[in-house]
């Protein structure tokens, strides 16, 4: 196990070694054609990738994947180097970074950067050491949704999803970081656990987690996969109460559903993706345009009215605003600063509490625990 | 070009050629086997090669491991998989949930098709006859997955289902994304595959046997249960073959219309083998356990002679 590890820590050095001389030499030559990339479903939209083939001469090649853990099972298939890019999320980012899998990036070519919120520029969940392996995208915080018509008083803490008042009515994302949600509502409802950084878990921590998951498991009406099943929940009455994404309540919103969403008085969890370039690219021209072009306001703004979800680069904002009235405000792209903080990204469970000591449960733990949850 | 050459062979090379065809050929002459043999090397070929070398591969596979930071397959032989499968309740929850609800589900269809087949074979007349085939074999043409979705509306909490139990006065049916509604929703997917054999089984009763039996005094109970009850049981064991082993390894209806609490094994396979992580030997030691539950159901269904009516 050891000895693995530090050969591919070994040989994620060599791929950085040999990819920085080379994203260097490749400034004056032209474009490669194309680019084939692993995203979301939508984040390949062609309302923005058409106007980027027109203007890069990069044919994008698409791959849909339905889960982070997917993302990273296609960028290691074929032995790597199928894909160029990746829009990994914080659960998948680090897996990427220390599998060797994804390279730096060289974020004084892409100017947008610059214009980021400060705490995109270099997140922790793609940036190791100093060195960027990707450029932050977009985010949004996992949020509470309710039915106003049928859960009042409006909840104001996560208890509310542990509440067997709500039994059957409840529905929460399959996905094993959601571990780190009911870790954040331990962190303050318990603390005397001790609990720092929801996703770093010592064993008595991570078993508290996993008694409290359980114990809401009877009140779960659905483990829900795709936002498109939370949104037909919610429809038909099956769910009045669960853990969400902005973007889900928009949709049941412009739908008539009565639904609001908070963010409850423990604080929230959230994901931020961010496009990641392949250790074994043959396309790096292609992929820099991508960069220059995606962390471009216009094209940030665009995004996140599209999606619902909420821009890096600060002075999309205003550009929001023209696309969708009032739609800043409601994604929090107008924040301040402190409100980011606030927020507990979505980051890989490892081994590693943070302090050097390897006591805390890695992220296959967290699969395992996950499954024996929802079983 | 072609022409040319057929100019050529024709002519100039006419009887050298004849004779290496002859060569060539004679011995599949002399050896029927050998003819038969190469006959056969494509198809088993490609059934050992696409088939079983696949169910090979997946019992070795059950038997490895993976390096957990790497995800890589790690050859070493051990029995950790199947270990963990067993010694984890959630996991030992699954099994049995899914071998219970299969076995709920094969003797639901049973107890609807031999009467519907009893029916079609033996009361119906010629047109209603084929009117019921249709109608039976005309959900088969529609897409599985459309089915499925189909019943997730009818079954939501204000789904069909309930509108229509509140219209005649009735209290809602609170069942969507339940075990119930999987059950429910595998026996109207897999009913056809169970009233097909049970038909044929029940068409071939000689009507003669049922006189005879008559003649000799029984009962219409007596002549169900002694006579047509065990002529007709290959094709019931026969059709409980597929109903039984189609919901052991279904995976989407869990996934569309089961609730908390409903993953199968095929879930379980899913989440583990490709969508997370990667453990592709942890799902197949999973993927195994259907396998065996299965080999055990045919050995028990073939003593009771199921085979001998295919």
């Amino acid at each position: 196990m050891r000895r693995a590890k530090l050969r591919h820590l070994a040989l994620a050095l060599v791929a950085v070694a040999l990819a920085a001389p080379a994203a260097g030499t490749t400034k004056a030559t032209a474009n490669e054609g194309s680019l084939s990339m692993i995203a979301w479903e939508g984040y390949l939209d062609a309302k923005w990738v058409k106007p980027f083939e027109r203007q890069s001469g990069c044919k994008v090649k698409a791959k849909y994947a339905g889960s982070s853990d997917e993302m990273v099972t296609l960028m290691r298939s074929g032995g790597g180097g199928l894909y160029d890019m990746v829009s990994a999320s914080g659960d998948a980012s680090l897996r990427l970074i220390y599998g060797g899998d994804v390279q730096a990036v060289d974020v004084s070519k892409v100017p947008g950067w610059k214009q980021f919120f400060r705490g995109f520029q270099s997140p922790p969940n793609n940036t190791v050491k100093g060195k960027h392996y990707g450029i932050s995208l977009q985010w949004g915080p996992n949020t509470l949704m309710f039915n106003t018509k049928k859960v009042a008083p409006a909840p104001r803490s996560w208890s509310a999803l542990y509440d067997p008042k709500f039994k059957g009515k409840i529905t929460v994302p399959n996905n094993p970081i959601q571990i780190a949600d009911a870790a954040l509502y331990l962190s303050k409802t318990r603390p005397s656990l001790g609990i720092k950084d929801p996703y770093e878990l010592t064993k008595p921590q991570f078993d508290a987690a996993i008694a409290l998951l359980k114990k809401q498991r009877p009140l779960v009406k659905k483990y829900w996969g795709l936002s498109s099943d939370e949104v037909s929940l919610f429809k038909n009455g099956d769910a009045v109460l669960g853990a969400s994404w902005p973007y889900t309540t928009g949709q049941l919103q412009a739908a008539k559903v009565p639904v609001k969403e908070v963010i409850p008085r423990e604080g929230a969890t959230g994901w931020l993706d961010t496009w990641m370039l392949s250790a074994k690219t043959k396309h790096p021209n292609c992929a820099y345009a991508w960069y220059r072009y995606i962390s471009s306001p216009k094209v940030q703004a665009l995004q996140a009215v599209t999606w619902g979800e909420t821009p890096v680069n600060k002075l999309a904002c205003p550009l929001m605003d023209k696309l969708a009235k009032g739609s800043c405000a409601a994604y929090h792209a107008n924040a301040p600063e402190s409100f980011y903080a606030s927020i507990k990204f979505w980051k890989t469970p490892l081994a590693d509490c943070g302090n050097g000591q390897k006591k805390c449960m890695d992220y296959s733990q967290w699969i395992k625990a996950w499954n024996e949850v929802i079983s | 070009m072609e022409r040319g050459d057929l100019v050529a062979t024709t002519t100039a090379g006419g009887p050298s050629l004849r004779r290496a065809r002859r060569r060539l050929f004679a011995p599949f002459w002399r050896l029927p086997w050998l003819r038969t043999a190469l006959q056969l090397l494509g198809p088993v070929g490609w059934m050992t090669l696409i088939y079983v070398a696949a169910l090979a591969a997946l019992f070795v596979y059950a038997f490895w491991g993976i390096d957990v930071f790497t995800t890589k397959v790690v050859h070493t032989w051990n029995l950790d998989n199947f270990r963990e499968i067993f010694e984890s309740g959630p996991f030992r929850g699954v099994i049995w949930r899914t071998v219970w609800i299969a076995a709920a589900v094969t003797a639901t269809c049973a107890a609807i098709a031999f009467p519907f087949g009893y029916y079609m074979a033996r009361v119906a007349s010629g047109r209603t006859r084929t009117l019921l085939f249709v109608l039976v074999l005309l959900p088969l043409w529609s897409s599985y997955l459309v089915r499925v979705y189909a019943w997730k509306v009818i079954l939501a909490n204000d789904g069909v289902l309930n509108w229509s139990l509140e219209k005649i006065g009735l209290p809602g049916a609170h069942i969507g994304y339940s075990n119930t509604a999987m059950w429910l929703v595998f026996t109207y997917i897999w009913l056809p595959f169970m009233i097909l054999p049970v038909y044929a089984a029940l068409e071939r009763i000689p009507h003669s046997y049922i006189e005879a039996s008559r003649d000799l005094g029984a009962s219409g109970l007596t002549t169900l249960r002694r006579v047509v009850l065990p002529l007709a049981l290959p094709g019931l064991v026969a059709g409980s073959i597929f109903t039984f082993s189609l919901t052991l390894g279904d995976y989407i209806t869990p996934t569309l219309v089961g609730g908390a609490g409903s993953t199968f094994i095929g879930n379980v396979v899913y989440s583990t083998g490709l969508g997370v992580s990667g453990n592709l030997p942890f799902a197949a030691a999973f993927a195994a356990i259907p396998l065996v539950v299965m080999a055990i159901y045919l050995a028990l269904a073939k003593r009771t002679g199921a085979f001998d009516a295919l």
